[in-house]
């Protein structure tokens, strides 16, 4: 049982969450420019490392927030975790919320 | 090496004649150069090196291993064989193993204690009935065998399961594989290696690949503590570390190494005679020789390198062993251990040619690896001795993520931890 420290929630059990995936590569854009080997790439192919990676984590038994977790695959120590949401606007959208 | 086990054997050596027992395969040390060197001496390495050298005369072979043998996913899973596959490519592989697997011990001399028992499939709903029995057409087209059973007949089949219609999952009937069952798993990993290493394969454990030397679009050696070992082809068959070794080759795979539990309880006397599965919740139960029930379920859901798992797996698993069996509910679990899955992104594995001219790759087996081993090894060595990918292979071709042809049994898309 990992505990994922939720930034709205606080510490919660694992099985609050749902896994949603490697959150390493970016979507190719939805402008009909991407190529096929790029959209294979962005679903496909995975770094799967054996240590530190991030990904998305769902809390839905919680705030139904998406979450941004960095965790070691290795010793399933959490290193960060951030709203995704968030994350994604970036710092100076931060400020202006 | 000694010669071959018998019960004759059995009873001069117990009678204190004939000396020790030989070790069943040879340490070998490394040479400079082999024709064939397979990266992961789990079963499918092992069979692959085994067929290597019976089929197509290559003794020139060497298989390495960074753990012990049988002491990875072969030593790890619940031991089922089976080949109740829908798609035909899922499926005529497992059959084909399934073929091969009857045969086995014979033809290796190791008593593999294959016991076809019967491997039943519950159905909880009509929907999930009706979706069996288009399985059951397919297996029988295909040369298989499969039965529908009703309650009445899961009822004869199956006396100690709860067919109560007010459980909180009713069960409405199943479908059977009277030729599935079980075997004895790490004696796979053992007879492959002693066979292999009497037809001439060195067998190298506790040796894991450090990187390969390439030249070109070649691998020229493979890199290891002992030393630099030279290779005309590489086979790499390492399952949960499947990415690793990719990425030591220069390139990314269309997997996720995820942990799956299994678990087995104290030994009670017999009680079942049939490998049941809870096919909806994934839940599914045997029981050994020795009387102990070997229990497994679903994936822990999320990717990771520690091959334990956690306790809400096992909670989950537990759950529907009781709801199928009320009998367990109070018996102790003995032992818990996991094993890494390489789980693709269509669940199913991914076999034959890679982005390296000469390196050959057998993985993401995920959880569905072991009853496939004596197929995957016949086929794959077949494919590295003649060139080109195996027929039964060659629909699992990795390219077929970038083409869009995939095999995707469950229906579950491109999220290997719902697979």
């Amino acid at each position: 049982m990992i505990h994922i420290p939720c930034p709205w929630c606080g510490p919660r059990d694992e099985t609050e969450f749902t896994y949603g995936g490697e959150a390493g590569d970016v979507m190719p854009a939805l402008d009909g420019q991407s190529d096929q080997v790029a959209w294979h790439a962005f679903v496909h192919l995975s770094e799967n490392p054996s240590g530190p990676v991030s990904e998305f984590w769902y809390h839905g038994g919680g705030c139904g927030r998406w979450l941004l977790v960095r965790r070691d695959t290795a010793s399933y120590e959490i290193l960060e975790v951030r709203d995704a949401v968030e994350a994604a606007r970036g710092p100076k959208d931060d400020v202006e919320r | 090496m000694g010669g071959d086990y018998s019960a004759w054997r059995l009873l001069h050596r117990g009678w204190g004649l004939g000396g020790a027992w030989k070790p069943a395969w040879s340490k070998a040390d490394p040479k400079k150069h082999y024709e064939v060197v397979i990266v992961g001496g789990g079963g499918h390495g092992l069979a692959t090196a085994y067929y290597l050298a019976k089929n197509h005369g290559l003794h020139d072979v060497l298989v390495l291993e960074a753990g012990w043998l049988g002491g990875g996913n072969t030593g790890r899973n619940t031991t089922i064989i089976r080949s109740d596959y829908f798609l035909e490519a899922s499926g005529a592989l497992k059959e084909f193993a399934l073929e091969l697997w009857e045969g086995l011990s014979q033809e290796l001399n190791y008593n593999l204690m294959v016991s076809q028992r019967g491997y039943v499939d519950l159905a909880h709903s009509d929907g999930e009935l009706e979706a069996f029995t288009l399985r059951a057409n397919a297996m029988l087209l295909r040369g298989s065998d499969a039965a529908i059973l009703d309650r009445q007949a899961l009822k004869e089949r199956v006396p100690p399961l709860n067919l109560d219609p007010k459980a909180r999952f009713p069960i409405v009937g199943a479908l059977l594989q009277e030729r599935g069952g079980t075997l004895r798993h790490d004696a796979v990993a053992w007879a492959y290696a002693r066979a292999a290493s009497r037809l001439g394969v060195d067998i190298i454990e506790q040796c894991p690949v450090t990187g390969f030397e390439q030249s070109g679009n070649r691998i020229a050696a493979v890199t290891t503590a002992p030393g630099t070992i030279g290779a005309d082809n590489v086979v790499v068959s390492v399952a949960g570390q499947s990415s690793q070794v990719a990425k030591m080759a220069g390139f990314r795979l269309p997997l996720q190494s995820i942990p799956v539990q299994a678990f087995v309880s104290e030994p009670v006397k017999p009680a079942l005679d049939v490998v049941v599965n809870f096919n909806a919740g994934l839940a599914y139960v045997g029981q050994t020789d020795k009387g102990e029930l070997v229990m497994g379920g679903a994936t822990e859901g999320y990717p990771g390198y520690r091959a334990m798992g956690g306790q809400a797996a096992i909670e989950h698993t537990a759950a529907r062993i009781i709801e199928m069996f009320p009998f367990t509910a109070k018996m102790r679990l003995m032992r818990q251990w996991g094993g890494i899955a390489d789980i693709p992104m269509d669940g199913n594995a991914i076999m034959g040619a890679t982005p390296v001219d000469n390196l050959t790759l057998n993985a993401g087996w995920g959880y569905a690896g072991f009853k496939a081993t004596p197929a995957v090894g016949w086929t794959i060595a077949q494919t590295v001795a003649q060139g080109r990918a195996h027929p039964l292979i060659a629909p699992f071709a990795l390219d077929r993520f970038e083409s869009g042809a995939l095999i995707d049994d469950a229906g579950a898309g491109p999220a290997p931890w719902l697979h």
